[in-house]
């Protein structure tokens, strides 16, 4: 049915805070899908809507999200992508028809993007956003007078209250002749142009805009801003802000992440229950499901950040985050902007890094890029947790504070203490003569668009799964094949050597694991990491989160319960009662359990974020660069930690 | 020595004269600070830099440098 009609190719372009999201979100619903622009780390998002004409003929428009943009003359990557969608036109999204999305209570900036849309003399349509903020900017009159002046249709919407929509949606479906207006002169000097192009539009909307000197919502905002951004309260409301956050997201979340985990144990003693005794059940309950779970299990936790920090972005208070810490960044090389990777990290680096897109420095956003792993991601938390654990008895206080809870909120600050020293640093090596821009609308506050923070979280936790997610299960399976197969005949002997013992069970399980593929890596790594206060089976843990962290937890149990056979035991109690057989102390002392935290607090230990540096930064350099110093740092922490506590 | 934006303090207003230097001068423009608009600085970050002003009926946040590069005139008396 649809094959008859193509789908009509519609831009939506304007300015940033214009309500633009909101717009494309009510037009398109779950009908769309995020992308790349080709060969630029610029977002693409497009959708599809069901348009009905005047004759009632139903067809379907193809709307592209363009960056968010203040003019055609462009600054940045973003506003290049904008212009050369629409100007050039080989380019595949180059558009049948132009939507602008303005808002009404700031229509004369809004419109030095418009009169230079419309002098493209391409169908254009203005949908004339926030009308219930506008006062009488948006009566019936007015909104004829401007389409007259302009030469194009005008549709007043309130993206955020569903109004307009249908209006905008028929007009998408009738034919729109282009205007021929034009608003200034071309002039070399584009200074003069921009201003005169200015001029043309005070006059074109001189009785249009509402006579008053300024919103109430604006005024609003500059009173509440006084408190915001206060030399004192300014900072303080912002940790607590931060405080606030960080608490729920432990609090809140581990209540779904204790289902998750029960829900995929009832999966695993299901599997070991009803399927058949083999290699390819052991594989999917042991291998795939495994791997699984230690995914999922973190969804709670990154869809709780992104949803906080969506919120924060969408009343505007983020953009007063960038203001105040703007200062502070700059000491370290890096941008105002440069705050929202880094709160991001704390749930997944693979989204976070991808947010550093609305950095235009091109080594303010590199940086930013190589510190954001330092930032203690939610995979360390149950490495953390586990080590913990281990160490401290969870009962333990010192006066007022708990001992574990205090262990883990240095962590936390370690790493961004070490965030912060490496930028310092890479600020003086990395050469740059590119200039920083703040320039930087601040937005009206307003309450947060609930849909528009939904759909923010849909797509990151979906990066996650499908980006990070994929490696992490292929990773896990690798693990428990080279875990659970030797060389050939070595399992045989083994058994055969302890076949006449009485509870031979564990220890062939244990020397199994010693003969496997994994246990022959650890016992080579030995060596190496011996002086970080390692032994050989930490050594397996340690190679396979290389390429996911929490996949620490997973092989120390697989370890432990590989070696063995009755899995009833916790990993922690094994792990405490472990002993060196050489010194007869416990592998893991205090000394040991610090040094191993230091080191995942430091080293790049996953496959996912190294292949989304590349990916953003369009070269292999600079995941190599990251890879290396981190592990550097990891490596050399870990060895001062380990001999001062020894 | 002329007056820029950078040295006006909070509550001060003024209008906006020209600029010194043009690529910043392009952006500025395009987000509405035109010669003749009218400036108003509301607050200033608690470092002392960016600050933030009432231009075009919204706000704008700017560096101190990036307003250094502002030339402005007092508020004619009408």
């Amino acid at each position: 049915m649809s094959e008859q009609y193509s789908a009509l190719k519609v831009a939506l372009v304007g300015n940033p805070n214009s309500g633009k999201s909101t717009l494309f979100n009510a037009l398109t619903g779950l009908n769309q899908k995020t992308g790349n622009f080709p060969g630029v780390t610029v977002d693409k998002k497009v959708g599809i809507t069901r348009i009905t004409g005047k004759t009632g003929r139903i067809g379907w428009a193809s709307i592209v999200d363009l960056p968010g943009t203040y003019s055609l003359q462009p600054k940045s990557a973003d506003e290049e992508v904008t212009c050369e969608v629409l100007q050039d036109t080989s380019n595949p999204d180059y558009p049948e028809l132009i939507v602008v999305v303005v808002d009404a209570t700031n229509l004369k900036r809004n419109l030095f993007l418009v009169t230079q849309l419309i002098e493209l003399e391409r169908p254009v349509i203005v949908a004339l956003n926030m009308i219930d903020l506008a006062g009488t900017t948006a009566n019936i009159e007015n909104v004829k007078l401007l389409s007259e002046r302009l030469g194009v249709p005008v549709v007043p919407v309130s993206a955020r209250n569903q109004l307009g929509i249908t209006d905008l949606k028929q007009l998408l479906a009738s034919p729109v002749m282009p205007s021929l207006k034009k608003f200034t002169e071309p002039n070399v000097n584009q200074a003069i142009e921009n201003i005169e192009r200015y001029n043309a539009i005070s006059v074109l909307v001189n009785d249009i805009v509402s006579k008053q000197a300024q919103h109430e919502s604006v005024t609003f905002t500059q009173r509440l801003d006084k408190i915001l951004t206060h030399r004192i309260w300014g900072f303080a409301i912002f940790l607590v802000v931060l405080f606030f956050i960080f608490q729920s997201i432990f609090y809140i979340a581990a209540f779904p992440m204790k289902w998750i985990e029960q829900l995929f144990i009832q999966f695993s003693v299901w599997g070991n229950m009803h399927l058949p005794k083999g290699e390819l059940s052991e594989l999917l309950v042991n291998g795939i499901l495994a791997g699984l779970s230690g995914v999922v299990v973190f969804i709670p936790q990154i869809a709780l950040l992104f949803g906080f920090i969506a919120i924060l972005e969408d009343t505007g208070y983020m953009a007063r985050v960038s203001f105040i810490m703007d200062k502070l960044m700059r000491k370290f090389g890096l941008n105002g902007r440069s705050v929202i990777p880094l709160m991001s990290g704390v749930a997944c680096a693979v989204p976070a890094i991808m947010g550093a897109r609305t950095i235009g420095n091109w080594k303010e956003r590199l940086v930013t890029i190589m510190i954001t792993p330092l930032m203690s991601c939610s995979a360390r938390l149950p490495v953390y947790t586990l080590l913990i654990s281990l160490i401290f008895p969870p009962a333990k206080h010192i006066g007022f504070f708990n001992v574990a809870g205090l262990m883990l909120m240095f962590l936390y600050l370690i790493g961004f203490v070490a965030a912060l020293t490496v930028a310092l640093i890479m600020k003086y090596i990395i050469r740059s003569r590119e200039k920083s821009y703040f320039i930087m609308e601040l937005p009206v506050y307003r309450s947060p668009r609930w849909t528009n923070v939904l759909y923010t979280i849909y797509e990151k936790v979906k990066v996650f799964l499908f980006d990070a997610g994929k490696v992490i299960v292929a990773i896990s399976v690798i693990l428990w094949v080279l875990s659970s197969h030797g060389p050939a005949g070595k399992f045989a002997e083994i058994e055969k050597k302890h076949e006449q013992e009485a509870d031979s069970k564990q220890i062939v399980a244990s020397e199994k694991l010693q003969a496997s593929y994994a246990g022959i890596l650890g016992k080579t790594i030995e060596p190496v990491i011996k002086p970080l206060g390692f032994d050989w089976k930490i050594g397996i843990a340690l190679i396979t989160s290389f390429a996911a962290r929490e996949v620490f937890v997973g092989t120390m149990a697989t370890i432990y319960s590989a070696g063995n056979a009755d899995n009833t035991q916790s990993i922690r109690e094994k792990m405490m009662t472990e002993k060196n057989p050489v010194t007869g102390e416990p592998v893991y002392s205090k000394a040991v359990g610090f040094s191993l935290m230091i080191f995942f607090a430091f080293a790049m230990q996953c496959m996912s974020t190294l292949a989304i540096v590349k990916r953003e930064t369009k070269s292999w350099k600079w995941p190599v660069v990251q890879f290396l110093y981190m592990g550097v740092l990891a490596y050399g922490a870990s060895f001062v930690v380990y001999h001062l506590f020894r | 020595m002329r007056h820029t934006l950078a040295s006006m303090k909070p509550g001060e207003s003024a209008v906006i004269d020209s600029f010194t230097d043009h690529e910043m001068s392009l952006k500025l423009i395009e987000m509405g600070c035109t010669p003749g608009e009218l400036i108003k600085v509301n607050n200033i970050a608690p470092m002392g830099d960016p600050i933030a002003i009432s231009v075009s009926g919204y706000l704008l946040s700017l560096r101190i440098n990036e307003a250094a590069t502002v030339l402005v005139r007092p508020v004619p008396l009408t």
